[in-house]
């Protein structure tokens, strides 16, 4: 087997550069401090008769000195390691996203597409690629060495983490948050592919038996069971009570819009927004709208919730209001 | 001093027979080793758990089987080596014992509540022990919620409680420490004629006395919701478990500096001892100890990097926590600094003196890896930040433990240790603890998750390496359960200062009377006055 | 050792030497429990910011009558035993234990309106957290975590209090020990129970005020 971590992401290669600038930082520092023991035990014991001359009288020098080097180096590395993470931190805007819940005790994905995986994730070479991630319970981490990337993953909140595979293969998927029993067996397989490949992956499992509509059509059935429609109107336009319905805010091309609250505050509708409105709606109310939305908690598993709000952000306007 | 000085006052150890003079005692002296005998039973039960532990891990199957007992076992290990013996350990023993004799002091100043504190200790002990025996907990030492609220199989509430009395023994010897030192110094003694353990200690008992009970209320919040199954960690009604985790890292982080300070007081003692010289930037090491735990409360975020924290408190964690390992560096430099031009001997509290200063830095270095945020999303979590823990607390604290005990112990027992054997384990326990940690930074690296059972194959082969690492570093633990008992009996006697150094403890007999001093001393000198010219030791 | 002839323990130069560092003791041991209580705050802080109105229809449930009624108690114990205080440094030391007596009563009526009367009215009315939660849907959440730091706080706080109640029965039974220039224990007991108020002066207002505001 491999004695070195692959360098698989994009990312990976740069990660690598900083902890081996520590490792040969550590290493001098090292040299210096062992070093240095290892010649005064032998030059200074107490029974060799060599020259020790006077001690230093001013060392305060000596003291800032090495302590303002030490600021130095220390906020040298500081700067490199959070400039990486600032990027890591921010998805690219054009990621492929797929959707991922964490259970006691496994990996739960599913594509947009509504290829369903457990344990495994299929993804393509060079493109940004973005999970969104939730647990079912306790917290978890989804964790790929290979990639050099980790995110907690928890129970009511989406976390995203980012990655752009440049090196197609089989890498280890781990959680890494320790979640009881079934922890060391929460384990998995990122397989990347060529982006022809994928297709073909894609293809395969959406007319294989097992197959299932994508993530949208889904969350239209849904949308339909629940009655949204009902108070969002077909399609998500709106509800208007002068047309004989209630007043309810548009979701067609609220996806990635700023909203304004009722207490003035201007949020972005993303993922967790959208589903604090269904979840929770009474801690953030739409300004302008009557405070009469129900909550959803309870009622919905989450990779349903998922399915919903992938269909919500599906909708593309038809007109303005 | 000479032997025969001695015997004019009972020296603390005869004062009195009986299991009661022991049991109902005030004298900080006996306190000391009362905790001395609970720490040192607590130590083998978390090395238990830790030779299990590395047992499982021998295979990558699990050689114990179950994952659940294994999650017990490391999460048994943890609790007790992190409550039962790293904070109380130099503190409550070394610490009860010196502080007094360090100030010129007659006892400390609530010598009734330090031995509340000893019962605390053991009341906690033993909660500890009934929720081991009945099952333990497999939450890990952490204790994240939901997890630990709401999924865990294992006793939390026993555990629980059992830390937060152990909490309470801790704040009260911190309360002692604090209110000895401003109060009880000798006159003379001005703040920059202690020595250096004693600011260690000051600064320790300051974090002990403000940062132990933020843990004490987040583990009962924690015992709220796990009891009436709902509490303000619950995401469902609008709480968060990221607030446990801020609560409980707020205390567990500075908890650390309590694990790392007093061994960095017990190193600024050796070294001067054993080079015979002054210790160099007296001032220096002295408000680095001062540094650390005020930013040490500073810095807890840097376990949360992952955690689902925004960017701009990870930012700023990590300056912080680079921040902190400043004033680390300055003591290491100002060792070496000591050591330069001295006239250094070899004997046991040097070797674990200079294993301490090897371990740490190798330790301390290692933290400046997890404290870059980027590198820490790889890092965390897996067996580097493991390694990074041991080889600090392990190989820096416990060698600290080791080299006070071989240092002071003829003060404290009136006895010579076997000086062969003492250097004999003091090199075993490096060796043994290097093939133990160093490949878990491999193993991190390449990508091991902490706190699994079993694990890839491909890592086999490190694992074993570890696990025979430590059978060395057990035998290495083990030598000196044997041959420090076997001096308590047979050891040569001790003089007053058999090693020739500074300090006031070094001038009442070996062991001191009950009441320390004949009469209070006077304190002209700076501390470490060693001439600087060849002088012989004592004897 | 028990104090050694002359009023002072052997480690201490004097009496004044011993009394000082009591004091200090308790001032630090009071710093302790304001980190103790620290994070109860910061809890109350971030459960309200959850979602406030929720919180403070939760809030709006509680008995203003009485929580005003046992905080006047509480100001009236600490004034009393803050009597109690100066008259044993003037020497009057029936009037001190009649002073501790009465802010011992007043702490005994604040435990029996809090736990024997309020707590009981609160069960019934269906406001302790989980399944009998009484709440609508859309604020059951926000009442929910009000009550959850409600009742874990009074909890907490009423422990305080037993405890307190038990020092100044302790001062009060070693009364006859007391004098103008001994009397350290009385004072360090008394900082103990101011303490014990002002965490309450703290909790009424998160209690009972909070929620209530135009």
């Amino acid at each position: 087997m491999r004695s070195l971590l692959p360098q698989a992401s994009a990312n990976a290669a740069e990660v690598d550069y900083l902890i081996l600038a520590l490792l040969l930082a550590s290493c001098l520092v090292l040299a210096l401090v062992f070093g240095l023991m290892l010649v005064y035990v032998s030059r200074y014991r107490a029974d060799a008769r060599v020259e020790r001359g006077k001690l230093a009288q001013k060392t305060w020098r000596l003291e800032i000195g090495w302590t303002a080097a030490t600021f130095v180096v220390f906020f040298g590395l500081f700067l490199w390691g959070a400039d990486l993470y600032v990027r890591l931190f921010q998805p690219p805007r054009d990621a492929l996203q797929i959707y991922v819940v964490g259970k006691q005790w496994m990996w739960k994905v599913e594509h947009q597409s509504g290829q369903r995986e457990i344990n495994a994730l299929h993804v393509p070479t060079g493109r940004a690629i973005q999970l969104v991630l939730t647990s079912e319970d306790v917290i978890h981490d989804f964790s790929v060495p290979a990639f050099r990337i980790k995110h907690d993953v928890l129970p009511d909140r989406y976390e995203t983490l980012w990655f752009q595979v440049e090196k197609a293969g089989v890498y280890h998927l781990f959680c890494t948050q320790f979640c009881g029993e079934g922890h060391a067996s929460m384990i998995g397989e990122i397989v990347a592919m060529s982006p022809p490949e994928y297709e073909d992956w894609l293809g395969q499992s959406a007319s294989g038996a097992g197959a299932h509509e994508s993530m949208a059509a889904a969350g239209e059935v849904l949308f339909t069971r629940y009655g949204c429609g009902g108070c969002h109107g077909e399609g998500g336009v709106g509800g208007k009570q002068s047309g004989g319905g209630v007043d309810a805010p548009p979701l067609a091309g609220l996806y990635g819009e700023k909203v304004t609250l009722d207490t003035g505050a201007v949020v972005t509708a993303d993922e967790s927004y959208i589903r604090d409105c269904i979840i929770s709606p009474e801690k953030q109310r739409v300004a302008g709208y009557p405070p009469i939305m129900p909550s959803f908690a309870g009622q919905l598993e989450e990779e349903n919730l998922l399915r919903v709000i992938a269909y919500i952000k599906s909708l593309k306007p038809t007109e303005r209001r | 001093m000479t032997v025969t000085e001695t015997r004019s006052q009972t020296s603390y150890l005869s004062d009195g027979y009986t299991l009661r003079s022991w049991l109902l005692t005030t004298d900080h002296k006996r306190i000391a080793l009362l905790y001395f005998a609970a720490i040192t039973f607590f130590f083998f039960v978390g090395g238990i758990g830790a030779t299990l532990v590395r047992y499982n891990l021998l295979s990558p199957k699990g050689l114990l089987g179950s994952a659940e007992t294994y999650n017990r076992l490391f999460s048994m290990h943890g609790v007790v080596m992190v409550w039962f013996f790293l904070v109380p350990a130099v503190p409550t023993t070394l610490g009860n014992f010196l502080v007094p004799l360090m100030l010129g002091a007659r006892d400390l100043a609530f010598p009734r509540l330090n031995l509340l504190s000893w019962y605390l200790f053991i009341l906690a002990g033993l909660v500890a022990l009934y929720a081991l025996i009945v099952g333990g907990v497999d939450t890990g030492w952490t204790f994240y919620t939901p997890l630990t609220s709401f999924y865990s199989k294992g006793h939390v509430v026993a555990t629980v409680v059992a830390v937060f009395i152990a909490g309470f023994s801790s704040i009260a010897t911190g309360l002692n420490f604090i209110v000895s030192i401003h109060k009880l110094r000798a006159p003379g003694m001005t703040w920059h004629r202690m020595p250096v353990f004693l600011w260690s200690l000051y600064a320790t008992s300051v974090i002990m006395v403000l940062a132990t009970p933020v843990l004490a209320m987040t583990l009962l919040l924690v015992a709220f919701e796990r009891l009436f199954r709902i509490g303000v960690f619950d995401p469902a009604i609008g709480g968060d478990p990221l607030l446990f985790q801020h609560l409980f890292w707020f205390y567990s982080h500075p908890a650390v500096y309590i694990m790392i300070l007093p061994g960095f007081g017990v190193i600024s003692e050796i070294v001067p001892a054993f080079s015979r010289k002054e210790l160099f930037g007296y001032k220096f090491v002295v408000w680095a100890s001062v540094a650390i735990a005020v930013i040490g409360f500073l810095v807890w975020g840097h376990h949360m990097f992952v955690a689902g924290t925004s960017l701009y408190s990870a930012l700023v964690f990590s300056i912080l926590s680079y921040m902190v390992a400043v004033p680390s560096a300055i003591k290491v430099f100002n060792w070496l600094g000591t050591m330069h031009k001295g006239f250094i001997r070899f004997d046991a509290p040097m070797l674990y003196a200079l294993g301490f200063i090897g371990l740490f830095t190798m330790g301390g270095l290692t933290g400046l890896f997890v404290a870059a945020l980027a590198a820490d999303v790889h890092l965390t979590q897996t067996y580097f930040v493991v390694a990074h823990f041991h080889y600090v607390m392990v190989g820096g604290m416990v060698s600290a433990y080791f080299a006070a005990l071989h240092f002071w112990w003829p003060k404290i027992t009136g006895r010579l240790y076997p000086e062969m054997w003492g250097r004999a384990a003091a090199i075993i326990i490096f060796v043994g603890f290097n093939v133990t940690f160093f490949p878990q930074f491999i193993l991190g690296y390449l990508g091991m998750p902490r706190r699994y059972n079993a694990y890839p194959p491909e890592f086999e082969a490190l694992n074993v390496l570890s696990s025979g690492g430590a059978s060395i570093l057990a035998i290495g633990y083990l030598l000196p359960l044997g041959y420090l008992a076997w001096s308590l009996f047979y050891g040569e006697r001790a003089s007053a200062n058999p090693w020739g150094a500074t300090g006031l403890e070094w001038t009442t007999p070996s062991p001191p009377p009950t009441e320390n001093f004949e009469t209070t001393p006077v304190v002209t000198l700076p501390p470490y006055s060693y001439p600087y010219t060849e002088t012989s030791r004592d004897e | 050792m028990s104090e050694a002839v002359g009023g002072h323990a052997f480690q201490y130069s004097s009496a004044r030497h011993q009394a000082e560092s009591a004091v200090s003791g308790m001032w630090l041991f009071l710093a302790t429990e304001m980190m103790f209580f620290g994070p109860l705050f910061l809890a109350w802080i971030f459960c309200r910011h959850a979602d406030p109105a929720a919180f403070d229809a939760g809030a709006r449930q509680t008995d203003l009558f009485i929580g005003t009624i046992n905080t006047a108690l509480l100001i009236t114990s600490s004034l009393s035993y803050s009597f109690g205080v100066a008259f044993i440094e003037t020497g009057r030391r029936r009037a001190m234990i009649l002073c501790l007596v009465i802010a011992w009563l007043l702490g005994g009526a604040f435990l029996m309106l809090k736990f024997a009367v309020e707590w009981p009215h609160d069960f019934e009315r269906g406001l302790f957290p989980g399944a009998e939660f009484v709440f609508t849907p859309a604020e059951r959440n926000g009442a929910q975590l009000f009550f959850v730091f409600y009742f874990f706080s009074t909890a907490i706080h009423g422990m305080h209090l037993v405890v307190g109640l038990g020092l100044v029965a302790w001062i009060m039974l070693r009364a006859r020990e007391f004098t103008p220039s001994r009397n350290t224990a009385v004072f360090v007991v008394g900082l103990y129970w101011s303490f014990v108020d002002m965490v309450w002066i703290i909790l009424y207002p998160l209690i009972y005020l909070i929620g209530r505001g135009p």
